[in-house]
């Protein structure tokens, strides 16, 4: 006998059932994550202390601090960054502002989208290939620096272009009517109510050049050394590098040295998203349109 | 009469889309121009062409003349200079994200006046022409973006008007705002056609009657009727669309 | 109504006939922003010439195409006889990917569809936040967390000697892959019309029947392209599998044996081979392949995410 109402309840339950599968689902792929994040606390900070940040690496990097592969990173992210943020807000506004010509806008992307997609070891072999050797930059923080740039150019192309493109149609118009030039109108009005969604796109990019290995690996980052860089065409060592070697190449590493290790390079980037999260809501909430 | 603006043989195609095609239209000196028509029939295009908007938009063709006291609009390559002697008004009100002080004083900033007295000057003026000063003149430095609709339409006459054009061009400037404001923007285009020349788009019949001198007549980018107002709204037209136009048969 | 309107102020208003030029200035900043624009063309094309500039020799020298793509053996430091096959290498780089694509693809759609179907607005704009965060993780952090934590557990729950294999490599980069399909897919959800919702929700059809009868059709291009850009960040990956696969050359036969990635190999070798030598060189090839396979990957993506908005 056909029940209507049963049938009705029946796929009540199946509607249920499937939204409890996939909460669950969810819930469990991020699970791990936090556990993953859970345990580097729980093994890295007992061995995390003043000294642990401000010492440098002893006994054939078996025990000690960490000094210079933070400075190192902190060398790196920084001359990375003041190298692909103007290139890549520029590239940005001739994308959102400039390009008219659909054909080469369409290249445009694609080649953005593709630098995003290649490998980072690839960008090392890059790096490798054009700083290192070509411009014979040598290994160094500079060379190292400009292998990340590139790597980190479509992040910042990409969240500047979301930004820019925020910004409505209408402002500059208006903009234009009353007799302001192009460049005018991206100096007043396009850019500085973009800045809050660039600002929250470099932060991320530094995020993600604080934690990159692969590209740094042949163009700039050492094992180690037992001096701090001087200048640019010295070789630095970092962070990322650092907790790949300890816990790979050196034997006889007590494991809370790498944990404590893992979990600066962690709460480093964490952090460092965090402020960017934080500044997206506070410009969001304060939006002036 | 001396003619302000003389347009020959205007085109203007987006694609394969025809807009415009072959318009030729002159506009006197202080006079008011009110140009109806229904929706889609090139009359928003035709003000962009006037102050070379249409520039900006890649995939449109303009072909034709425009005169601007008998000089063509496109003589100097720079359009910047074009835009400070014709004023544009957008159908939405739009209140740059600025203060109410810095958007009327953005014209002038732009062209390089710095002079702060001057700045202060010209935005009273500017004000009080577009019957605004008296609503923001004791909250000059706030945001223009949280003023009402019908303010910021106001203001973004007095922007319009910062860089003292010889013509002003309003597009549809009331169909976001309330009866209210528009008549008291009515009134001030009333006192500004004694100085300057207004070319107006409407979609309200009534407006253009109120406040034209002569009124065109726009369909699928030509215009069928032009005249002066008592001839045009007085039944004396050359096509029986316009006629059906105005009252109310269709559009 | 009363409205006065003043006369014009008897300023003198010089900027007002003054006539608009462009100042050297302004040029400059224009053609710097029309560089700037260029430069990702200008970058992916040096990519590809200063690879293929190091990788030319080999190409045109000790390059066997017959060896290259079908030997195992990847003997380039050998004094008796130096070999260039990357097949065991290939076959690695493709459990690995496969394997993790796997695991991945399926959980992260349907973690796509909770976030953006079932998910109240408050929970999504967290669970986006921790998919943020997620992304962020270093890749060395993911191949330390392969070797720490891991690795005992595979010996532990499978009872095999070493930890550092196939499924290892797979989990982490599953891991590793999730906030990309996840995120991407959610936008290729959230793309579609809520009319198609609504449309359908009127005519009585369940949540579970509009997401697959309406939603998965409707959002098949950019789910697809979410899947491809798993698979091409998991192709891409370095350090993460280099710690975790047990990098030995050999083709598994189980995902409890250790393999090889193409980015590993590299990543491993390029630092002890000499500049210039022919091993060198055959890394750089190594190099190009992967370039044309993340090209040949993000070009189908973006043509299945363009393929969608027509």
């Amino acid at each position: 006998m056909f029940n209507p109402s049963l049938q009705l309840i029946k796929k009540e339950i199946r509607q249920k059932n499937f939204e409890n599968i996939l909460s669950t689902v969810t819930f469990f792929l991020f699970l791990p994550a936090l556990v993953i994040i859970f345990m580097l606390f729980l093994k890295g900070y007992p061995a995390l202390s003043w000294n642990f940040l401000t010492q440098d690496p002893i006994h054939g990097m078996t025990a000690g601090g960490i000094f210079p592969t933070i400075v190192g990173t902190f060398w790196l992210v920084i001359i990375s960054v003041l190298v692909s943020c103007p290139l890549g807000v520029t590239a940005a506004i001739y994308l959102s502002e400039y390009a008219t010509d659909n054909k080469m806008n369409r290249l445009i992307r694609l080649a953005i989208l593709n630098l995003a997609g290649v490998p980072s070891i690839v960008h090392a072999l890059f790096g490798l290939g054009a700083f290192v050797l070509f411009l014979k930059m040598g290994t160094s923080i500079l060379a190292a620096s400009f292998t990340l740039a590139v790597m980190n150019l479509p992040v910042i192309i990409t969240s500047t272009l979301e930004s820019l493109q925020a910004v409505p149609m209408s402002y500059r118009e208006a903009s234009w009517n009353v007799g302001a030039s192009k460049l005018q109108t991206i100096r007043h009005i396009v850019l500085p109510n973009s800045i809050p969604g660039i600002l929250t796109g470099v932060v991320f990019a530094v995020g993600r050049s604080a934690g990159e290995t692969a590209a740094i690996l042949f163009t700039g980052v050492a094992f180690y050394l037992p001096f701090l860089p001087q200048t640019v065409f010295d070789q630095c060592m970092s962070l990322s590098m650092h907790l790949f070697t300890i816990s790979t190449q050196v034997v006889g590493v007590p494991d809370s040295y790498p944990f404590a290790t893992a979990l600066v390079l962690i709460m480093l980037i964490l952090s460092v998203n965090s402020i960017a999260v934080g500044l997206r809501y506070y410009f969001r909430t304060r939006r002036k349109w | 009469m001396i003619k302000k603006i003389q347009i020959q043989d205007l085109s203007v195609n987006y694609g394969n889309h025809n807009v415009i095609e072959g318009l030729n239209l002159d506009i006197y000196e202080n006079e008011v121009l009110a140009i109806i028509g229904p929706a889609n029939s090139g009359k928003s295009s035709l003000l962009r062409c006037l102050n070379r908007m249409m520039d900006f938009n890649p995939k449109a063709k303009v072909k034709g003349k425009i005169l601007l006291d008998g000089e063509s609009i496109y003589d100097d390559e720079d359009s910047t200079t074009l835009r400070r002697r014709i004023g544009m008004v957008s159908p939405l009100p739009v209140g740059l994200p600025m203060t109410i002080k810095e958007n009327v004083t953005y014209a002038p900033r732009m062209a390089g006046c710095k002079d702060q007295h001057e700045l202060d000057a010209i935005m009273e003026d500017c004000l009080k022409k577009a019957a605004l000063w008296d609503e923001v003149k004791d909250r000059l430095d706030t945001l223009a973006t949280k003023l009402s609709g019908g303010q910021q339409q106001r203001l973004t006459i007095a922007r319009a008007l910062s860089h003292h054009p010889e013509v002003l061009c309003l597009d549809e400037f009331s169909i976001a705002i309330d009866p209210v404001t528009t008549m008291k923007i009515e009134a001030v285009l009333h006192e500004l056609k004694k100085h300057i020349t207004i070319v107006m788009v409407t979609n309200v019949i009534n407006q253009a009657k109120r406040l034209g001198d002569r009124t065109a007549m726009m369909l699928h980018g030509k215009i069928l009727d032009l005249n002066t107002n008592d001839k045009i709204f007085g039944g004396e037209v050359k096509d029986a669309r316009t006629k059906d136009y105005i009252e109310g048969l269709f559009g | 109504m009363e409205m006065k309107v003043t006369q014009a102020p008897s300023v003198p208003m010089e900027w007002r006939r003054r006539k608009a030029k462009k100042h050297l200035s302004e040029k400059v900043i224009e053609s710097m922003i029309k560089i700037g624009g260029f430069s990702s063309i200008i970058f992916i094309i040096a990519i590809l010439f200063f690879i293929l500039k190091e990788a030319f020799p080999f190409l045109i020298g000790a390059f066997d195409f017959k060896e290259f793509f079908s030997s195992t053996e990847w003997n380039p430091a050998s004094v008796v006889k130096i070999k260039y096959g990357t097949l065991a290498i290939l076959v690695g780089t493709i459990m690995v990917t496969a394997l993790s694509m796997l695991i991945a693809v399926p959980l992260g759609i349907a973690c796509a569809f909770f976030i953006s179907e079932f998910c109240s607005p408050k929970l999504r704009e967290t669970y986006k936040i921790l998919i943020e965060f997620l992304a962020a993780i270093p890749s060395v952090v993911w191949g330390f967390i392969a070797i720490m934590m891991i690795n005992p557990m595979i010996i532990e729950l499978f009872n095999v000697p070493i930890g550092l294999n196939i499924l290892n490599a797979s989990l982490i980069l599953a891991l590793m892959s999730l906030p990309l399909i996840v995120s991407v897919g959610e936008d290729a959800l959230r793309a579609v019309p809520e009319s198609y919702r609504e449309a359908a929700e009127a005519m009585g059809a369940t949540k579970w029947e509009v997401a697959t009868r309406v939603l998965l059709p409707a959002a098949k291009n950019g789910l697809m392209a979410a899947a491809l850009l798993g698979v091409g960040r998991a192709l891409g990956e370095t350090m993460a599998v280099l710690m975790a696969t047990g990098h030995a050359i050999q083709i598994p036969e189980s995902v409890f044996e250790p393999g090889r990635t193409l980015t590993a190999t590299i990543a491993a070798e390029l630092g002890e081979s000499p500049k210039g030598g022919e091993h060198y060189q055959a890394l750089f090839a190594i190099g190009l392949m992967l370039f044309i396979i993340s090209f040949i990957v993000n070009f189908s993506a973006d043509y299945l995410i363009r393929g969608r908005r027509k």
